[in-house]
Protein backbone atom coordinates (compact mmCIF):
# COMPACT_ATOMS: atom_id res chain seq x y z
CA UNK A 1 0.00 0.00 0.00
CA UNK A 2 1.30 3.46 -0.86
CA UNK A 3 1.31 5.99 1.98
CA UNK A 4 0.44 8.87 -0.36
CA UNK A 5 -2.95 8.84 -2.03
CA UNK A 6 -2.30 8.56 -5.78
CA UNK A 7 -3.44 11.63 -7.75
CA UNK A 8 -5.52 9.45 -10.06
CA UNK A 9 -7.46 8.14 -7.06
CA UNK A 10 -7.82 11.55 -5.40
CA UNK A 11 -9.28 12.84 -8.67
CA UNK A 12 -12.13 10.32 -8.40
CA UNK A 13 -13.46 11.85 -5.17
CA UNK A 14 -16.77 13.57 -5.85
CA UNK A 15 -16.99 12.31 -9.43
CA UNK A 16 -20.12 10.31 -10.38
CA UNK A 17 -19.17 6.87 -11.70
CA UNK A 18 -20.86 3.68 -12.88
CA UNK A 19 -24.13 5.24 -13.96
CA UNK A 20 -26.49 2.33 -14.57
CA UNK A 21 -30.14 1.44 -14.76
CA UNK A 22 -31.94 -1.60 -13.44
CA UNK A 23 -31.55 -4.74 -15.58
CA UNK A 24 -35.31 -5.38 -15.37
CA UNK A 25 -38.37 -3.37 -14.32
CA UNK A 26 -39.15 -3.53 -10.60
CA UNK A 27 -41.27 -6.63 -10.17
CA UNK A 28 -43.63 -8.13 -7.63
CA UNK A 29 -41.99 -11.56 -7.44
CA UNK A 30 -39.00 -10.32 -5.52
CA UNK A 31 -41.25 -8.19 -3.32
CA UNK A 32 -43.29 -11.23 -2.28
CA UNK A 33 -40.15 -13.35 -1.80
CA UNK A 34 -38.59 -10.67 0.40
CA UNK A 35 -41.76 -10.40 2.47
CA UNK A 36 -41.87 -14.21 2.73
CA UNK A 37 -38.22 -14.35 3.82
CA UNK A 38 -38.99 -12.02 6.74
CA UNK A 39 -42.57 -13.14 7.37
CA UNK A 40 -43.61 -9.53 6.73
CA UNK A 41 -47.40 -9.29 6.67
CA UNK A 42 -47.55 -5.52 6.10
CA UNK A 43 -50.80 -5.13 4.10
CA UNK A 44 -49.12 -2.50 1.90
CA UNK A 45 -47.39 -5.39 0.13
CA UNK A 46 -50.20 -7.96 0.15
CA UNK A 47 -53.48 -6.07 -0.08
CA UNK A 48 -54.19 -3.99 -3.18
CA UNK A 49 -56.91 -1.91 -1.50
CA UNK A 50 -54.63 -0.89 1.38
CA UNK A 51 -51.82 -0.06 -1.05
CA UNK A 52 -54.17 2.02 -3.17
CA UNK A 53 -55.53 3.89 -0.17
CA UNK A 54 -52.20 4.64 1.51
CA UNK A 55 -49.55 4.76 -1.20
CA UNK A 56 -51.56 5.24 -4.39
CA UNK A 57 -50.87 1.67 -5.55
CA UNK A 58 -48.39 -1.13 -4.90
CA UNK A 59 -44.90 -0.31 -3.68
CA UNK A 60 -41.77 -2.28 -2.80
CA UNK A 61 -40.45 -2.44 0.77
CA UNK A 62 -38.09 0.56 1.03
CA UNK A 63 -35.23 -1.58 2.35
CA UNK A 64 -35.15 -3.43 -1.00
CA UNK A 65 -33.48 -0.42 -2.64
CA UNK A 66 -30.09 -2.04 -3.20
CA UNK A 67 -31.70 -5.33 -4.31
CA UNK A 68 -32.68 -3.89 -7.67
CA UNK A 69 -29.09 -3.23 -8.69
CA UNK A 70 -27.52 -6.56 -7.85
CA UNK A 71 -26.53 -8.11 -11.18
CA UNK A 72 -27.77 -11.46 -12.42
CA UNK A 73 -25.45 -14.29 -11.40
CA UNK A 74 -25.01 -15.00 -15.09
CA UNK A 75 -26.10 -13.30 -18.29
CA UNK A 76 -25.20 -13.82 -21.96
CA UNK A 77 -21.83 -12.33 -22.85
CA UNK A 78 -20.86 -11.46 -19.29
CA UNK A 79 -17.46 -12.70 -18.18
CA UNK A 80 -16.09 -13.19 -14.68
CA UNK A 81 -17.78 -12.47 -11.39
CA UNK A 82 -20.32 -9.65 -11.60
CA UNK A 83 -20.29 -7.54 -8.45
CA UNK A 84 -22.41 -4.66 -7.16
CA UNK A 85 -20.73 -1.55 -5.69
CA UNK A 86 -18.02 -1.57 -8.35
CA UNK A 87 -16.41 1.61 -7.00
CA UNK A 88 -15.54 -0.27 -3.82
CA UNK A 89 -13.78 -3.06 -5.71
CA UNK A 90 -12.06 -0.52 -7.96
CA UNK A 91 -10.67 1.30 -4.91
CA UNK A 92 -9.34 -1.98 -3.51
CA UNK A 93 -7.53 -2.55 -6.79
CA UNK A 94 -6.22 1.00 -7.25
CA UNK A 95 -5.03 1.29 -3.65
CA UNK A 96 -3.56 -2.25 -3.64
CA UNK A 97 -5.64 -3.24 -0.62
CA UNK A 98 -6.62 -6.89 -1.11
CA UNK A 99 -9.04 -7.15 1.83
CA UNK A 100 -11.98 -4.95 2.72
CA UNK A 101 -14.93 -4.90 5.09
CA UNK A 102 -18.02 -2.71 5.08
CA UNK A 103 -18.15 -1.14 8.55
CA UNK A 104 -21.25 1.04 8.24
CA UNK A 105 -24.21 1.31 5.91
CA UNK A 106 -26.74 4.15 6.00
CA UNK A 107 -29.75 4.35 3.71
CA UNK A 108 -32.03 7.33 3.15
CA UNK A 109 -35.37 6.58 1.51
CA UNK A 110 -37.10 9.00 -0.86
CA UNK A 111 -40.06 8.41 -3.18
CA UNK A 112 -41.46 4.87 -2.98
CA UNK A 113 -40.28 2.33 -5.56
CA UNK A 114 -43.17 0.76 -7.50
CA UNK A 115 -43.55 -2.36 -9.66
CA UNK A 116 -42.79 -1.39 -13.25
CA UNK A 117 -40.35 1.38 -12.30
CA UNK A 118 -36.95 1.66 -13.93
CA UNK A 119 -34.34 2.96 -11.53
CA UNK A 120 -31.09 4.73 -12.25
CA UNK A 121 -28.00 4.82 -10.08
CA UNK A 122 -24.57 6.34 -9.84
CA UNK A 123 -21.74 5.91 -7.35
CA UNK A 124 -19.77 8.79 -5.83
CA UNK A 125 -16.67 8.49 -3.62
CA UNK A 126 -17.16 11.01 -0.81
CA UNK A 127 -13.89 10.57 1.07
CA UNK A 128 -10.77 8.43 1.45
CA UNK A 129 -8.89 8.55 4.74
CA UNK A 130 -5.20 8.79 5.42
CA UNK A 131 -3.59 5.38 6.12
CA UNK A 132 -4.70 3.86 9.42
CA UNK A 133 -3.81 0.72 11.34
CA UNK A 134 -6.56 -1.33 12.97
CA UNK A 135 -6.83 -4.83 14.40
CA UNK A 136 -7.47 -6.08 10.87
CA UNK A 137 -4.44 -4.50 9.26
CA UNK A 138 -3.14 -1.30 7.68
CA UNK A 139 -5.24 0.47 5.10
CA UNK A 140 -7.71 3.25 4.47
CA UNK A 141 -11.35 3.99 5.19
CA UNK A 142 -13.51 5.25 2.34
CA UNK A 143 -17.10 6.45 2.01
CA UNK A 144 -19.15 5.78 -1.12
CA UNK A 145 -22.63 7.15 -1.85
CA UNK A 146 -24.86 5.15 -4.19
CA UNK A 147 -27.59 7.50 -5.40
CA UNK A 148 -30.87 6.25 -6.84
CA UNK A 149 -33.53 8.00 -8.94
CA UNK A 150 -36.57 6.68 -10.80
CA UNK A 151 -37.64 7.09 -14.43
CA UNK A 152 -39.26 10.45 -13.53
CA UNK A 153 -35.99 11.77 -12.12
CA UNK A 154 -37.35 11.64 -8.55
CA UNK A 155 -34.94 10.92 -5.73
CA UNK A 156 -35.68 7.44 -4.38
CA UNK A 157 -32.74 7.01 -2.04
CA UNK A 158 -29.07 7.09 -1.17
CA UNK A 159 -27.08 4.17 0.16
CA UNK A 160 -23.89 5.26 1.95
CA UNK A 161 -21.19 2.66 2.61
CA UNK A 162 -18.18 3.14 4.85
CA UNK A 163 -15.51 0.54 4.17
CA UNK A 164 -12.04 -0.26 5.43
CA UNK A 165 -9.68 -1.64 2.78
CA UNK A 166 -6.52 -3.16 4.22
CA UNK A 167 -3.48 -5.36 4.04
CA UNK A 168 -3.58 -8.03 6.75
CA UNK A 169 -1.39 -7.64 9.83
CA UNK A 170 -2.90 -5.65 12.64
CA UNK A 171 -2.00 -3.75 15.75
CA UNK A 172 0.28 -5.54 18.14
CA UNK B 1 -57.19 -6.60 5.84
CA UNK B 2 -56.86 -4.54 9.02
CA UNK B 3 -53.71 -3.54 10.86
CA UNK B 4 -52.49 -1.35 13.68
CA UNK B 5 -52.03 2.29 12.72
CA UNK B 6 -49.88 3.86 15.41
CA UNK B 7 -50.18 7.62 15.79
CA UNK B 8 -47.35 10.00 16.68
CA UNK B 9 -49.19 11.13 19.81
CA UNK B 10 -49.40 7.55 21.09
CA UNK B 11 -45.62 7.16 21.42
CA UNK B 12 -43.38 8.41 24.22
CA UNK B 13 -39.58 8.82 24.29
CA UNK B 14 -37.81 5.81 25.79
CA UNK B 15 -40.81 3.63 24.97
CA UNK B 16 -39.70 0.07 24.21
CA UNK B 17 -40.82 -1.82 21.14
CA UNK B 18 -42.08 -5.32 21.83
CA UNK B 19 -39.28 -7.84 21.12
CA UNK B 20 -39.52 -10.26 18.23
CA UNK B 21 -37.90 -13.70 18.43
CA UNK B 22 -37.17 -15.74 15.32
CA UNK B 23 -35.57 -19.17 15.19
CA UNK B 24 -33.04 -19.00 12.36
CA UNK B 25 -32.83 -21.93 9.96
CA UNK B 26 -30.63 -22.58 6.93
CA UNK B 27 -33.71 -22.17 4.76
CA UNK B 28 -34.36 -18.73 6.25
CA UNK B 29 -30.76 -17.62 5.60
CA UNK B 30 -30.75 -18.91 2.02
CA UNK B 31 -34.23 -17.56 1.27
CA UNK B 32 -33.21 -14.12 2.53
CA UNK B 33 -30.03 -14.10 0.45
CA UNK B 34 -31.79 -15.14 -2.74
CA UNK B 35 -34.69 -12.72 -2.15
CA UNK B 36 -32.11 -9.94 -2.00
CA UNK B 37 -30.30 -11.26 -5.11
CA UNK B 38 -27.16 -11.93 -3.09
CA UNK B 39 -25.50 -14.92 -4.74
CA UNK B 40 -22.31 -14.90 -2.67
CA UNK B 41 -21.58 -18.45 -1.47
CA UNK B 42 -21.15 -17.68 2.24
CA UNK B 43 -24.92 -17.21 2.38
CA UNK B 44 -25.86 -20.60 0.91
CA UNK B 45 -22.77 -22.88 0.85
CA UNK B 46 -21.79 -24.15 4.30
CA UNK B 47 -18.43 -25.59 3.14
CA UNK B 48 -17.45 -22.24 1.65
CA UNK B 49 -18.52 -20.34 4.80
CA UNK B 50 -16.53 -22.67 7.06
CA UNK B 51 -13.41 -23.08 4.93
CA UNK B 52 -13.08 -19.63 3.37
CA UNK B 53 -14.72 -17.33 5.90
CA UNK B 54 -13.69 -19.31 8.95
CA UNK B 55 -17.15 -19.19 10.50
CA UNK B 56 -19.30 -22.03 11.75
CA UNK B 57 -22.01 -21.98 9.06
CA UNK B 58 -23.75 -19.89 6.40
CA UNK B 59 -24.87 -16.55 7.82
CA UNK B 60 -27.59 -13.98 7.24
CA UNK B 61 -26.68 -11.25 4.73
CA UNK B 62 -26.94 -7.52 5.44
CA UNK B 63 -29.80 -6.64 3.03
CA UNK B 64 -31.96 -9.34 4.56
CA UNK B 65 -31.23 -8.01 8.04
CA UNK B 66 -32.40 -4.61 6.78
CA UNK B 67 -35.61 -6.27 5.64
CA UNK B 68 -36.01 -7.87 9.08
CA UNK B 69 -35.59 -4.45 10.75
CA UNK B 70 -38.19 -3.00 8.39
CA UNK B 71 -40.64 -5.78 9.23
CA UNK B 72 -39.94 -5.28 12.95
CA UNK B 73 -40.61 -1.53 12.78
CA UNK B 74 -43.76 -1.74 10.67
CA UNK B 75 -45.19 -4.62 12.70
CA UNK B 76 -45.25 -2.04 15.49
CA UNK B 77 -46.30 1.08 13.56
CA UNK B 78 -48.63 -0.52 11.05
CA UNK B 79 -48.64 0.35 7.34
CA UNK B 80 -48.83 4.12 7.85
CA UNK B 81 -45.36 4.09 9.44
CA UNK B 82 -42.92 5.24 6.74
CA UNK B 83 -39.21 4.60 7.23
CA UNK B 84 -37.02 7.53 6.20
CA UNK B 85 -33.55 6.46 7.21
CA UNK B 86 -31.65 3.44 8.52
CA UNK B 87 -28.07 2.99 9.63
CA UNK B 88 -26.42 -0.32 10.49
CA UNK B 89 -23.36 -1.54 12.20
CA UNK B 90 -22.55 -5.23 11.94
CA UNK B 91 -20.98 -6.71 15.07
CA UNK B 92 -21.32 -10.45 14.67
CA UNK B 93 -22.94 -13.00 12.37
CA UNK B 94 -26.35 -14.65 12.58
CA UNK B 95 -26.28 -18.40 11.91
CA UNK B 96 -28.78 -21.24 11.52
CA UNK B 97 -29.64 -22.51 14.97
CA UNK B 98 -29.47 -19.04 16.51
CA UNK B 99 -32.44 -17.59 18.27
CA UNK B 100 -32.57 -14.12 16.72
CA UNK B 101 -34.14 -11.45 18.94
CA UNK B 102 -34.97 -8.00 17.59
CA UNK B 103 -35.50 -5.29 20.17
CA UNK B 104 -35.54 -1.52 20.32
CA UNK B 105 -36.67 1.69 21.90
CA UNK B 106 -37.67 5.21 20.96
CA UNK B 107 -34.83 7.66 21.59
CA UNK B 108 -36.43 10.84 20.22
CA UNK B 109 -39.80 12.12 19.06
CA UNK B 110 -39.73 15.30 16.96
CA UNK B 111 -41.85 17.36 14.60
CA UNK B 112 -39.93 18.82 11.65
CA UNK B 113 -40.46 22.14 9.87
CA UNK B 114 -42.77 20.38 7.40
CA UNK B 115 -44.97 19.21 10.30
CA UNK B 116 -43.90 15.62 9.79
CA UNK B 117 -43.81 13.55 13.00
CA UNK B 118 -40.58 11.56 13.37
CA UNK B 119 -39.42 8.88 15.76
CA UNK B 120 -35.75 8.06 16.14
CA UNK B 121 -35.35 4.42 17.08
CA UNK B 122 -32.38 2.49 18.39
CA UNK B 123 -32.69 -1.17 17.48
CA UNK B 124 -30.57 -4.26 17.68
CA UNK B 125 -30.47 -7.93 16.81
CA UNK B 126 -29.10 -10.41 19.30
CA UNK B 127 -28.18 -13.91 18.17
CA UNK B 128 -28.51 -15.76 21.46
CA UNK B 129 -26.35 -13.77 23.90
CA UNK B 130 -24.30 -12.14 21.13
CA UNK B 131 -25.02 -8.62 19.87
CA UNK B 132 -25.10 -9.17 16.11
CA UNK B 133 -26.31 -5.89 14.60
CA UNK B 134 -27.08 -2.38 15.75
CA UNK B 135 -29.44 -0.14 13.82
CA UNK B 136 -30.58 3.45 14.09
CA UNK B 137 -33.80 4.15 12.22
CA UNK B 138 -36.01 7.16 11.63
CA UNK B 139 -39.67 6.53 10.96
CA UNK B 140 -42.51 8.96 10.26
CA UNK B 141 -45.89 8.40 11.88
CA UNK B 142 -49.23 10.08 11.16
CA UNK B 143 -50.08 12.98 13.45
CA UNK B 144 -53.77 12.04 13.44
CA UNK B 145 -56.13 9.70 11.62
CA UNK B 146 -56.27 12.07 8.60
CA UNK B 147 -52.49 12.33 8.21
CA UNK B 148 -50.50 9.92 6.04
CA UNK B 149 -46.68 10.18 5.74
CA UNK B 150 -46.79 8.30 2.43
CA UNK B 151 -48.46 11.31 0.80
CA UNK B 152 -45.37 13.41 1.40
CA UNK B 153 -43.28 14.23 -1.67
CA UNK B 154 -40.33 16.46 -2.50
CA UNK B 155 -39.73 19.19 0.06
CA UNK B 156 -42.37 17.86 2.45
CA UNK B 157 -40.35 14.62 2.90
CA UNK B 158 -37.09 15.34 4.72
CA UNK B 159 -35.82 12.07 6.21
Amino acid sequence: MTETLPDAVAALIGQPQYQEQTEFPIESGYIYTTCASTQNGNPLFWDAQTAQALTGGPIAPPTMLSVWFRPHYWSPGAEGERTPLRTHFELKRLLELPEAVITDNEVVFGAPVRPGDTLHTRQVIRSISVPKTTKLGRGRFWVIDVEYTNQHGEFVGTDTYTAFGYVRGGEQ
Amino acid sequence: MSATRLLFSEVQPEQALPPLTVEVTTTLVVLGALASRDWRPMHHDRDFAVQRNGVRDVFMNTPNQAAWFERYITDWTGPTGRIGRMKFRMKDSIFPGDSMVLSGRVVARTLDAQQCGWLDLRLCIHAGARLATECEARVALPLDTEDNPWRRRGESWQP
